[in-house]
């Protein structure tokens, strides 16, 4: 009898144990779709260096060029660990409608076999690196709108601090099986929790700061644009890697992602130029690039929802309103957002988040027998109502935790460099390293 | 002995190199400038922020003649580097009181 007892008490527990939460063994790793988006990791972290390093960076005067490359790289450093620490853990383990949970903290407990509830088909170390670049580049990008007067120290412990207070509940609420996925938000590649997060912390750290010496008399303009010019190139091909790997296998979604992407950067560069040429009588390249990347940020949340032609019109209207954004808008309200992160990467995650839900067609999303997602043209409007919910939510928490953030870091730190040393220039002043002649 | 400052549209200068050249005049210095006079700088715009750029790139020649040549180098100068419009540059002649070769020790007119 206990013979038995014990036999049945065995299967009985095998059977809870492949029974068990879905974190178990569900999913198997599939080489080719590792393979790939070890590949778009690595496309994404280029983004931020040196592709963000360079796109900043050649936008600024000659003296802040370091100091401003220097943001890039340590927020690599900074956010890298702190989601190896801790980070990864809560954005994306637990089934918490608002946070994640602690049980993969310093990445105990991923083995070499571990898979993750999110990305069935590729080792969880994997979807954790991937998502790192993510948050990286995030955080950088802030960075751009206080150009030039925000001291390195300031910047490091904004980093760690807002990765936690805004970062990683967002990316949780949007991707980490949160309330904001629950209600059936689509972001496919970040148009919430990378745009909108960087764009409106951007405005919130310019308002807080105020403009830079001389904003509106003295002449800023930027020390070379043919590094802005490389860095959007890298940019560019690197959001292959962003919203192509989002599709998180290597399968015709991914495709069809890139492809709304590129044409969208196609899009948005041309009407953006065009506008500019119509209204000042001269395309610049720096429009050219500004539209391609307003395009580029605009069909991310969209890009593994929508068809190609939907791709061309979401870059279309990027480029014009967030030219509008970048020109008029921050004229108009006065406000000095250095490298346009809110014009450009805020408004455009703003402007394609809502558009997700527009365009969203179900035959691009359907897998395995499941139905995709519609928009709004395909007759289904609760979609919409969901991304303006979600575009709400994302916009006002980010809002108040930066202000938050800066606020804890002010109390310590201090946000903003002397007025001496921000005449000096950032790269002697903060740094101790000049350009050269 | 003078000093001759010429500032030039910065194309012209190989132009008044090889006119002093023919003139046997065999040395110079050159800095690049900025500046303006007449001519009016440009426009610049960055995502619709204007900027006026005052300043223009020219080049300044600094050459040290003897008396007797001034006038034939100024001459040559301002014939080469003319194209008639604004902002051709300006000469000036100061005087100078004393030039030496570093490598010999030569003073004056033999310095030069």
């Amino acid at each position: 009898m206990k013979h038995l007892m014990s036999r049945a008490g065995l299967s009985a527990a095998a059977v809870v144990a492949f029974a068990a939460p879905a974190f178990a063994a569900e999913g198997k790793i599939d080489p080719a779709d590792t393979a790939f988006m070890i590949a778009a990791t690595a496309l994404v972290l280029l983004m931020t260096i040196p592709g963000l390093a360079l796109f900043y960076c050649g936008m600024v005067r000659r003296k802040n060029i370091l100091a401003t490359m220097a943001q890039s790289v340590a927020a690599t450093g900074v956010v890298s660990l702190l989601w190896f620490a801790l980070a990864y853990s809560l954005a994306f383990r637990g089934d918490g409608a608002l946070i994640g949970g602690l049980d993969r903290v310093f990445l105990t407990g991923i083995g070499v076999e571990s898979i993750s509830p999110f990305a069935k088909t590729i080792p969880e170390m994997l979807f954790m690196a991937y998502q790192m670049t993510f948050a990286v580049i995030t955080c950088a990008l802030v960075g751009g709108a206080v150009a030039d007067r925000l001291k390195f120290s300031a910047f490091l412990a904004f980093c760690a601090l807002w990765l936690f207070i805004v970062y990683v509940p967002t990316a949780h609420w949007v991707w980490g099986g949160g309330f904001l996925a629950r209600l059936g938000l689509i972001d496919f590649a970040g148009g919430t929790v990378v745009h909108i997060n960087a764009g409106v912390a951007g405005l919130v750290a310019a308002l807080m700061l105020g403009a830079r010496q001389g904003y509106g008399r003295e002449n800023l303009a930027p020390s070379d644009l043919s590094l802005a010019v490389v860095g959007a190139g890298l940019l560019w091909v690197g959001w292959f890697g962003f919203n192509g790997g989002s599709a998180l296998g290597a399968g015709s979604r991914a495709v069809f992602a890139i492809v709304a992407t590129h044409l969208s950067a196609c899009a948005g560069a041309l009407v953006w130029s065009a506008l500019e040429w119509a209204a000042r009588g001269k395309p610049s390249v720096l429009g050219l690039i500004s539209g391609a990347v307003a395009g580029l940020g605009t069909i991310t949340p969209a890009s593994g929802y929508v068809l190609p032609w939907q791709g061309v019109v979401i870059g279309a209207l990027a480029g014009g309103i967030c030219y509008w954004a970048s020109t008029a808008l921050k004229q108009r309200l006065r406000y000095d957002d250095s490298l346009d992160v809110f014009g450009v990467h805020g408004v455009g995650g703003i402007l394609g988040t809502l558009l997700a839900g527009v365009f969203a067609t179900a035959s691009v999303s359907a897998a395995g027998g499941e139905p995709g997602i519609s928009g709004l043209l395909e007759g289904n409007p609760r979609q919409f109502l969901a991304q303006a919910i979600g575009v709400g939510v994302t916009i006002l928490w980010c809002a108040v935790g930066t202000w938050i953030s800066l606020k804890i870091v002010d109390a310590f730190i201090g946000l903003r460099v002397s007025a001496e040393q921000e005449r000096e220039g950032l790269d002697v002043a903060l740094h101790g390293e000049a350009m050269g002649l | 002995m003078k000093i001759i400052t010429a500032i030039v549209k910065p194309f012209k200068l190989d132009d008044v190199r090889e006119a002093l050249d023919r003139l046997g005049v065999h040395g110079m210095t050159v800095t690049d400038v900025r500046g303006y006079g007449r001519q009016k700088g440009h426009t610049e715009i960055y995502r619709g922020a204007e900027y006026l750029v005052s300043f223009l790139p020219k080049a300044r020649l600094e050459i040290a003649v003897p008396d007797a040549r001034v006038d034939a180098v100024v001459e040559a100068i301002r014939a080469v580097a003319q194209t008639g419009k604004i902002g051709d540059g300006k000469i000036f002649v100061t005087a100078l009181e004393r030039a030496v070769r570093i490598r010999t020790g030569e003073t004056n007119d033999d310095a030069l």
